[in-house]
């Protein structure tokens, strides 16, 4: 096949391409430009925005020997990933956006160029993994290395996205062997440090980098009740579920920490309240898909499993399919979920599908 | 070994031995001319603070004199260019006249690097004289492809530089008429005339001498092959691309330079599928971390970001043959099909 391979500047993308080769295929490296500003040089972890991580991808693509590329997807990054990350804030909603990354850039604009030139499907470092169901049919799958499973946020891929997608590094077992790999095809990122944070907030300060680009303006935190505890300086920027950072001067009358349960942009308004009414018993969102072919029935509620963030655990649920929302419930309520945030549900080990959380209902209370 | 270097360039491009001032290249040399004119005329007369020069560049000068306006509390006044990038010469001749007694020096090309229009140097040099102000050019393009002689053009300074004509990348110089005098921007033990500080590399600088002794000499003979095969390329891809730009194609421009611009396509769509089947060529510009971006030449004759895009700059060297052009054609119908789907999906 003809494959392109996608390269990020790592060990994992540029060990996957070099397996690839490997497997016969004829190869073509590529990295993307995402920032509009890459000039900005940050040693050590991984991003996608530096120079150093474009020299890293194009220095293991010599020496494994394919021909390189940079393209420039800064355009498209800018308006589908951080305008839509900031937008999101905005209204109040905790986004991901490295999923975003993948639903619209690396497996949208990316594999249809990819296509277009000629491609057969493109390669990637993620820790996933394909597999074919007994009728041939394509499935995805968590990788062997829970610690670094990444099929999470892969979640987004549709069917049609996964006949053009090759993960060559989704059946290791863990990390250190991908690691061990590179020193023996002596490439030089073997021992690059991974990446946790968001690549366009290199300092990973996501509140601090919002504030150039939202205008904050201080109001009320309040109790369930909607009894006033005390000032924030902008709503936008918490995160459901944050403990740290409040600055109420009065504890709670039982004396236990407080975390912020919702966020309400419009009235510029923080709501705080004790741990158990973080829990959540149901959560819905309107923009769902499924990863390969949909279950049989959706309209009946079926058995499944929801992980609401990257590498969060994963919890039994029900799932359907209702007035076209997906609606998850999970058999024990879960917390840490914000609306924004991405569910993703799981068979077995097999990745089902997911949506966009538009709302959660409270197990404690009628809503939040 | 250097002295021998520095007296055969002298003789290639008609210059005394002593105004060859070696430098690591050409943006060293425009840098130098660029910087070390204005600091010089300005330190004489605090009133001169205008540079002259025009926004299709090479970034070696367009950065240093962006450099010395945001830094320096200089003036720069571009030159403006009609859609074949041919300089209007009236305002040149305007601005000259009406800021005389403002103006450090005048900057402009021999001939552009991206699309090849080649400026009527002596012409510029003319206007400039009768008001005893300095002129600069950045010769890289034209050296080898069209007569270049320095004595001549009537030029206060002129760049070049070794790679471009087969010598190693590191070396190049700067062509210092005796009687201009400049402020050096590296300081140190005093080498070449106390302009420009640092030992000198011998070597490259034998090399770079060979290669314009050569490139001058073969230019006749090269330029007549070169003038064909642009001829043959431009009809054949116009065969297939009907609607295809050709820049500068109806103004002076040279023999060895085809400028396309492809409405609806990425040059880096085309580039990568040329490539994929073995030929290598350049879009035209790309950034430090090897993203092609819009052309600024393209962007400074009117175009707009897409048509900007969407180009593919094909440049004949010593050693190209008909072989070569034939092998183009052969890969590109191809390859513009492709790059036509892929569109202007990106960025």
């Amino acid at each position: 096949m003809k494959i392109l391979a996608a390269m990020s500047g790592g060990v994992d993308s540029a060990v996957a391409a070099a397996r690839a080769v490997e497997a016969g295929h004829e190869v073509v490296g590529v990295h993307l430009a995402l920032s509009r500003m890459p000039g900005t040089l940050r040693t050590g972890s991984r991003g996608c925005c530096t120079v150093e991580d474009s020299m890293d991808a194009q220095r293991a693509a010599n020496k494994i020997g394919i021909p390189f590329y940079v393209w420039d997807f800064s355009e498209r990054f800018k308006q589908d990933v951080v305008d839509d990350f900031i937008s999101e804030y905005s209204a109040g909603r905790t986004p991901n956006p490295c999923m975003r990354c993948n639903e619209r850039i690396k497996f949208a604009a990316l594999l249809e160029k990819a296509l277009a030139l000629g491609f057969d499907a493109l390669c990637t470092g993620h820790y996933a993994s394909l597999e074919k169901d007994s009728e041939g049919n394509l499935e995805l799958h968590r990788s062997l290395a829970m610690a670094k499973d990444q099929s999470y946020v892969l979640g987004v891929l549709t069917g049609e996205q996964l006949k053009h997608s090759y993960f060559p590094i989704g059946k290791a077992a863990n990390k250190e062997d991908i690691r061990q790999e590179a020193k023996e095809r002596e490439l030089s990122v073997a021992n690059k440090p991974d990446s946790y944070d968001i690549c366009f907030i290199p300092e990973g300060d996501t509140r601090d980098w919002l504030s150039d680009k939202i205008e904050l303006t201080s109001g009320s935190i309040v109790d369930i009740d909607g009894v006033k505890l005390g000032n924030h300086d902008g709503a936008i920027g918490y995160t459901v579920g944050q403990r740290k950072g409040l600055n109420i001067g009065r504890p709670a009358k039982d004396g236990r920490p407080r975390y912020v349960l919702e966020i309400r942009p419009k009235e510029n308004i923080v709501v705080v309240g004790p741990e158990h009414a973080l829990t959540i018993s149901e959560l819905s969102g309107k923009k769902y898909s499924w990863c390969g072919n949909a279950p049989s029935n959706v309209i009946d509620w079926i058995d499944a499993e929801v992980q609401v963030r990257a590498h969060g655990d994963s919890h039994p649920c029900k799932l359907r399919v209702f007035n076209g929302q997906m609606v998850i419930r999970p058999n024990e309520p879960i917390r840490g979920v914000s609306p924004g945030q991405t569910a993703v549900v799981y068979l077995g080990s097999r990745v089902l599908g997911q949506t966009t959380i538009d709302k959660t209902v409270s197990a404690v209370m009628e809503q939040v | 070994m250097l002295e021998e270097a520095r007296e055969v360039i002298a003789e290639s491009i008609g210059c005394d031995r002593n105004e060859v001032i070696f430098t690591s290249g050409g943006t060293e040399s425009d840098n130098l001319a660029v910087k070390g004119i204005y600091w010089q005329r300005h330190g004489q007369d605090r009133k001169r603070t205008l540079i002259v020069t025009s926004s299709a560049e090479h970034a070696a000068v367009l950065d240093a004199v962006n450099w010395l306006v945001t830094e320096q509390g200089a003036e720069a006044h571009f030159v403006p260019m009609d859609q074949d990038g041919e300089l209007d010469l009236g305002d040149l001749a305007r601005v000259l006249k009406e800021r005389s007694d403002q103006i450090a020096l005048v900057s402009l090309m021999w001939a552009n690097n991206e699309i090849g229009v080649v400026h009527p140097i002596i012409r510029i040099t003319e206007l400039a004289k009768a008001h005893a102000i300095p002129v600069h050019s950045d010769a890289i393009a034209a050296l080898g492809h069209i007569p270049v002689n320095f004595a001549e053009s009537g030029l206060s300074a002129l760049t070049i530089t070794g790679h471009k004509l087969g010598a190693p990348v590191g070396v190049g110089a700067l062509i210092l008429a005796r009687s201009e005098k400049l402020t050096p921007v590296i300081h140190g033990g005093g080498q070449e005339r106390n302009l420009r500080s640092g030992t000198p590399d011998a070597a490259s600088a034998s090399a770079f001498a060979l290669a314009v002794k050569e490139a001058t000499g073969e230019q006749d003979q090269k330029q007549a092959l070169h003038a064909r095969l642009s001829a043959k390329l431009i009809s054949g891809v116009r065969a297939i691309a009907p609607d295809v730009k050709v820049s500068s194609e109806n103004v002076p421009r040279l023999s060895n330079n085809v400028h396309f611009r492809f409405p609806g396509c990425l040059g880096d769509s085309l580039l990568f599928l040329m490539d994929v089947n073995g030929v290598s060529i350049s879009t035209g510009s790309a950034c430090a971390a090897g993203v092609s971006s819009p052309s600024h030449v393209v962007l400074s004759l009117g175009a707009n970001t897409d048509e900007a895009m969407g180009t593919m700059r094909i440049t004949f060297g010593h050693s190209s043959t008909e072989a070569d052009v034939d092998a183009f054609l052969v890969a590109f119908p191809k390859a513009y099909e492709g790059a036509r789907k892929a569109g202007l999906t990106r960025r």
